[in-house]
């Protein structure tokens, strides 16, 4: 499984980004999109559009964890959001499948429901939803910095990390 | 954007270094080129616990002094009463912005501190918001809920919280020629904050309303935009709470 996560404004400006790839299984923590070197615009785009419809969604449910909300089926790609209480939006597109070597030997030993697999499951859902969560414990720390203000690009290096472990411990 | 690997992991294993020094080691490689600086316990801001401890409260004399000086400050270059008021709001602002996501992380069960437990819900309708304000944020501000909460009977989309004693005037004398000036627009300020981060856009006013009993008694005009109340009237169409 690949990730691309990435923190969007109030007014849609990114304000970070963060690409990285499966942990668990023996994977190497580095993302390999379908789509190869486009993937870097690709993934913005598709991101992109999906906030449209996290912008349609965000008034039918007062949950901040939104689930999966979109698909871009060309890529086999799933875009997940989470929305904090001030209109920030967290959004996760998730690729399934392995480094393109590796993936044969590998299915088999897998069941259908992991992670890496199926990006729809329960566990899959569960999973992200404890990413997100601890994202967003770390991202109200950055709001408690009183020279941050919403919508500035988040450049903390230690944010960062803590973003890039979460990442390791839940996909 | 890629990571090295090394990154977590030298930012906590890295010898201390003190205040004065550069990190230019080569045993800190990380933020060195980073730039980030760290305090001399090695702390950021993200290790530390976003929960109130019981006993973590300003004192009032230290606010009563910083407030004054804010007020001198906001007095400045001002040329009438409303853009003294403009002032303290857009200094209240951002922090009721930052204040709703701290206080929605803080309204999560369990304490919140584990990651298995769900944060709490954003608002949706204009009821939970204030009473988000009523029960929540006031208590945080100034350990009270607001003393009342009060709809408009002519406009629905004007809404009345009361506060009998605000913390910010009790404090503050005013001259007699800006008799028109609450110094609590600070506090309208930090509610509309609040409601506009929440996505409800809205003016905040504060009112004097001195009663025998309560010299002080505030009146906060909340306005809600029309757009606003367009969304709560589809919303309500749909039944959603």
């Amino acid at each position: 499984m690949s990730y691309y996560f990435v923190v969007v404004s109030p007014t849609d400006t990114p304000m970070f980004e963060y690409t990285f790839g499966t942990s668990k299984a023996g994977g190497s923590g580095q993302a390999h999109f379908r789509n190869g070197e486009s993937s870097r615009y690709m993934n913005q785009f598709i991101i992109h559009a999906a906030i449209d419809v996290a912008e349609e969604v965000q008034w039918l449910s007062p949950n901040m964890w939104l689930k999966v909300i979109d698909h871009y089926a060309p890529t086999n790609s799933h875009i997940s959001c989470f929305m904090t209480g001030t209109n920030v939006r967290f959004m996760l597109l998730h690729q399934p499948g392995g480094p393109p070597a590796a993936a044969g030997s590998r299915t088999s030993t897998l069941s259908s429901s992991s992670i890496a697999q199926n990006p729809l499951s329960p566990q899959t859902d569960e999973a992200i939803r404890q990413f997100m969560t601890e994202v967003y414990e770390v991202w109200v720390k950055t709001m408690m910095n009183p020279f941050y203000k919403i919508g500035d690009e988040i450049k903390s290096p230690a944010f960062r990390a803590r973003v890039a472990a979460a990442g390791r411990k839940w996909l | 954007m890629a990571v090295p690997p090394s990154f977590s992991t030298a930012m906590y294993s890295s010898p201390s270094y003190s205040h004065d020094s550069r990190p230019s080691s080569s045993s800190t490689p990380s933020f060195a080129g980073a730039g980030l600086r760290l305090p001399s316990n090695r702390k950021t801001i993200y290790d530390r616990n976003l929960n109130r401890s019981r006993n973590a409260e300003l004192s009032r004399a230290s606010f009563a002094f910083l407030f004054m000086e804010m007020v001198t400050y906001a007095q400045k270059k001002i040329k009438s009463v409303s853009d003294f008021e403009k002032k303290l709001n857009e200094q209240g602002y951002p922090l009721g912005m930052k204040l709703l996501d701290l206080l929605l992380y803080r309204a999560s069960p369990a304490g919140s501190s584990s990651s298995s437990s769900t944060p709490a819900a954003r608002p949706l309708r204009i009821l939970p918001l204030l009473t988000l304000i009523n029960n929540k944020l006031y208590p945080l501000l100034f350990s009270r809920p607001a003393d009342s909460l009060e709809q408009d009977t002519s406009d629905p989309s004007k809404y009345m919280i009361i506060d009998n004693t605000p913390l910010t005037n009790t404090y503050i004398s005013i001259p007699k020629e800006m008799s028109q000036l609450s110094v609590a627009a600070f506090i309208a300020g930090i509610i509309e904050g609040l409601c506009d981060g929440a996505g409800f856009q809205c003016k905040v006013s504060a009112h004097n309303q001195g009663t025998d009993v309560w010299p002080n008694r505030t009146v906060f005009l909340v306005a809600f935009d029309e757009q606003v109340m367009e969304r709560e009237r589809e919303l309500d169409r749909q039944g959603i709470k």
